[in-house]
């Protein structure tokens, strides 16, 4: 059995105080009122020097990103307002002078800075959702596939799918506050946005009400994270009541409900990124979005399981763990790495290839607005890993194999960080004290209930028929 | 993979009181003996295909594309479906000798030699359709980047239809360096039991002296090991290529970012249900009954359930962003209800229910593990999977964004004809490979023979009771 160690637990609950510290200051920071953005602006105006232009080149891409969500058009995907609103500032600019131009702006950029702690903590919650929801699935994946390797390795993924009650709960009240108009990452919540007589409606969200409407949204979320919980909760009973079995009764009942929330999963997981990233952007979409979505969290999922393998092995808690198993999980590492540039790259080129309008806004704004992560990215989630883990000794040693993994992790958090932020804080982005704060709550968590999780159930899943087949694993 | 221990709940993957030397035998004697009337009978009539298709593809090289049923907004239509469908069928072989030599998966053992040969064959066919499908194919080789004399004319390296040809030769060529790799110690060991000097000769040359020492064997593995790695990343680029020939482009309905892994799934898809009629056959008339096992069809029945699982979320994608986009436009792509009820509708439900409804049926045990329903399902995956290029094709053209454009397609006695000639050109390779080559790796199926051969694991289980 193993002992959540006090210090361990210490760590994982001052990392989320720290991690609440920093949300709240985030909270705290935002300003009250358009007045004093505006002041804000203008301060940050004239420490520019005279023209500023920077600025104003800045301003014009974060209106024309405010024009993308509300003005009305009948233009099928709003992209001529775009252009439409870019002329219109050319032309006011020199006219109006900076006042006319800041009013409207100000207020836009005190929406974004009123979203962005709200932001930070989504992506963080939807990072480490994520990561927990695939590990779940790459065990069932396992099971069903009745590999032979991977047993000893049951109870400790498992574990780290301890971490699904909690974060979920998270996530629903989350995604809840914002059907209940507490913050505004979805713009088509907002009231108004379907009603042809409101200032801001928006012909093309109205077309999408159908799908995205607030009842119908809150119904799907509950509905899969219901599914996905009560797989955990069931699925880790039959394991651990097969431990002292005689029969396979609870293998056979466990590895059909396993084959059944796959299929679950596959749909639940695309409909899942639809609601809750894709339609952060509600004019645009990718129909590769939810796979793509899956990709970033299973190579996340992967790395999470070796980290945590590692840790456990090195504290001497995984007797049959040996090399060969972290060799394997290291492989999945380099191969699901290589699996998610494929797809980003696939998404990426066939909407930079084919240019049109209403798809090419979604990567011009990435582009612009948050080139260094996004173009960091690419390094970080694919050259890095390809170059460390495809020699087959170093993927052995488990200090490459966590070297490898903080930096996919990083990449991946990025990788969620690029899908939300632009569509909530637009150009006001900053990697400062709430998001850390909310990586640092969320790993706390993590850590806390995975570990609890883990020292709950031996970490030898033993009745298992195929235990022996990976005690005895040497590749 | 060393260990030698192998649960006793799996089941036994070569059946029968099988010796090194049954495994020898079995395979070889369909090589050493005389083939039979049913060969002869099956051999004529794919040739009689393959000469009519000769003849289709004269005649349209002769006269001009005209002759095909295409029209001036339908420019591809029985031609790229074909290929593609062709391309498609040779995934899988690549699939099962590559992916599932990494997963580790013992059962690939007795089916990768047939698979792969399929690849090849299927590639075969596939490749015709670029070169005849062209107005001028005698201009074909303008697509090499070739210096020239034309000042370097080189060619345009932003289009589709030229990575397609390097994908295809690249995956041609690493297909058969992979499989001719593996067939090396097999040829050894027809060349060691010919007794006739003609045969000796033969495959001696085709062994290139393949010995069997240590050394050679590690460096097999290695090898094997590194074309799988290799060849893993290239079967999925390969049909994402192939995919990019339309999603590439403007169309509605063919723009789509998720083409890329939906088709690779569709070519597993359809190439494992090409392995399995073809393997349903071939099982029965070479006696391979105890290395093809009910256990092995059962396999490849979950894999096309897993796959075709993974096509139908596409089409559900496919469907719902269509109407989420809220383009009129999407209202007439392949997957939509304007093409439901349109002039295709047939096509529409001829691939939902060739592709979705009936594959549906291997959820229960009883018929995947049935011979007769394996092959009749795989017979309607390979159908389906035809109407699914042709939809993605047919359909999306023939509704485009002008409605003084909409058009329809009409198949000619040609398009037909070279269809069918491909098939038989197909049969009449498969059926010649069928008698010369070893159809089941022996080498490797001898490798697993003490761990998962039913009598060493009735041995084993014996005494651990």
């Amino acid at each position: 059995m193993y002992q959540f160690s006090g210090k361990l637990k210490t760590i994982a609950l001052a990392l989320m105080v720290l991690g609440a510290v920093g949300i709240i200051s985030g909270f705290l920071s935002t300003p009250s009122s358009v007045e004093e953005v505006k002041e804000q602006l203008h301060h940050a105006q004239n420490a520019h020097g005279g023209h500023g232009e920077a600025k104003v080149e800045h301003h014009e891409a974060t209106d024309a990103h405010a024009d993308h969500h509300t003005e009305a058009s009948h233009d099928t995907h709003g992209h001529d307002a775009h252009g439409h609103a870019d002329e219109a500032h050319h032309e006011a600019a020199p006219s109006h002078g900076e006042e006319a131009h800041g009013d409207s702006h100000a207020e836009h950029v005190f929406h974004q800075l009123k979203n962005r702690p709200w932001a930070a903590l989504y992506v963080a919650c939807m990072f480490f959702f994520g990561v927990t929801l695939l590990v779940l699935a790459f065990n069932a994946i396992q099971r069903v596939a009745q590999a032979g390797w991977s047993i000893v390795l049951f109870r400790v993924m498992e574990g780290i799918t301890g971490n699904l009650l909690p974060v979920t709960i998270i996530l629903l009240v989350l995604l809840l506050l914002g059907s209940a108009h507490v913050h505004h990452l979805f713009v088509w919540m907002a009231p108004g946005t379907v009603d042809p007589t409101a200032a801001n409606y928006d012909a093309i969200i109205d077309g999408k009400s159908w799908w995205l409407n607030v009842p119908g949204w809150t119904i799907r979320a509950i509905v899969y994270i219901a599914g996905w919980n009560i797989y955990r909760h069931l699925s880790r009973k039959a394991s651990l009541a097969q431990d002292n079995a005689t029969d396979l009764v609870n293998y056979t009942k466990n590895f059909k409900m396993s084959v059944a929330f796959l299929a679950f999963f596959l749909f639940t997981e695309s409909m899942m990124s639809w609601d809750w990233i894709m339609s952060l952007d509600p004019h645009w979409f990718s129909t590769l979005f939810g796979w793509y979505v899956l990709a970033t969290f299973l190579v996340s999922a992967v790395t999470v399981i070796a980290m945590v393998t590692v840790y456990l092995q090195s504290k001497g808690h995984l007797e049959y763990v040996n090399d060969s198993h972290i060799h394997d999980l290291a492989k999945f590492m380099f191969g699901f790495s290589v699996f998610w540039t494929y797809l980003w790259f696939s998404q990426f080129m066939l909407i930079w290839y084919a240019d049109m309008p209403e798809e090419t806004t979604y990567f011009v704004q990435r582009f612009e607005e948050y080139k260094l992560p996004f173009l960091l990215m690419i390094p970080m989630n694919f050259i890095f890993p390809i170059l460390v883990l495809i020699n087959s000794d170093y993927k052995r040693i488990p200090n490459f194999v966590i070297g490898a993994g903080v930096v996919v992790l990083l990449g991946h958090y990025t990788d969620v960080f690029i899908m939300i932020m632009p569509a909530t804080v637009g150009g006001e982005w900053f990697f400062g004290l709430p998001e850390i704060g909310a990586i640092l709550f969320f790993l706390g968590l993590f850590i806390y209930s995975v570990f609890t999780s883990i020292s709950k159930a031996p970490l030898l899943a033993k009745g298992n028929p195929f235990l022996h087949e990976s005690e005895t694993f040497h590749y | 993979m060393s260990s030698h221990y192998e649960a006793p709940i799996r089941e036994p993957l070569v059946l029968g009181e099988k010796s090194y030397h049954d495994i020898t035998v079995d395979i070889a004697k369909p090589i050493e003996g005389k083939a039979n009337k049913n060969w002869y009978i099956a051999f004529t009539i794919s040739l009689i295909a393959f000469l009519w298709g000769i003849g289709c593809i004269t005649y349209t090289i002769g006269t001009g594309i005209g002759v095909w049923g295409l029209n001036k907004n339908i420019g591809w239509a029985w031609d790229i479906t074909n290929f593609v469908w062709w391309v498609g069928i040779g995934h899988a072989g690549t699939l099962i000798s590559a992916v599932l030599l990494l997963f580790r998966q013992r059962w690939r053992m007795a089916i990768n030699r047939s698979a792969e040969a399929m690849t090849i064959f299927a590639v075969f066919q596939a490749g015709l359709f670029p070169l005849i499908h062209m107005g001028r194919p005698w201009n074909g080789y303008w697509v090499l980047p070739i210096p020239n004399q034309f000042g370097s004319l080189w060619v345009n390296f932003n289009s589709p239809l030229l990575w397609d040809v390097f994908a295809i030769s690249t995956y041609l060529s690493v297909s058969l360096v992979f499989w001719w790799t593996g067939l090396l110690p097999d040829f050894a060991m027809l060349r060691d039991r010919a007794v006739k000097p003609f045969q000796k000769k033969i495959y001696a040359l085709l062994s290139f002296g393949w010995s069997g020492r240590a050394k050679d064997w590690q460096r097999f593995e290695e090898v094997s090991l590194v074309l799988a790695g290799l060849a893993t990343p290239l079967v999925l680029s390969v049909h994402t290529i192939v995919s990019m020939d339309f999603a590439t482009s403007i169309n509605p309905g063919w723009h789509s970012t998720i083409f890329p892994p939906y088709f690779v799934a569709g070519a597993i898809f359809s190439g494992f249900a090409m392995v399995q009629t073809l393997l349903g056959i071939m099982r029965k008339v070479t006696n391979l009954e105890n290395y093809i096992t009910r256990l092995h069809v059962e396999y490849m029945n979950m894999v096309i359930m897993l796959t075709g699982g993974i096509v139908a979320v596409a089409y559900a994608s496919e469907f719902f962003i269509a109407w989420y986009t809220g383009s009129p436009y999407e209202n007439f792509t392949y997957m939509s209800v304007g093409a439901a009820t349109g002039a295709y509708g047939w096509a529409f439900w001829s691939l939902i229910l060739f592709n979705i409804l009936i594959p549906q049926l291997l959820w229960v045990r009883k018929f995947r593990r049935s011979f007769i329903a394996s092959f009749l399902i795989s017979i309607a995956i390979n159908i389906g999977m035809w109407f699914e290029r042709f939809d993605i094709i047919a359909i999306v053209l023939s509704k485009g964004h002008l409605p003084s454009t909409w058009t329809r397609f009409e198949p000619t006695f040609v398009d037909i004809g070279i269809f069918i000639g491909t098939i038989g050109f197909f049969g009449v390779l498969f059926l010649l490979y069928a008698r010369t080559f070893p159809v089941i790796a022996q080498a490797e199926v001898k490798s697993i023979l003490k761990v998962s051969g039913e009598n060493y694991k009735k041995l084993r289980d014996g005494n651990h009771e």
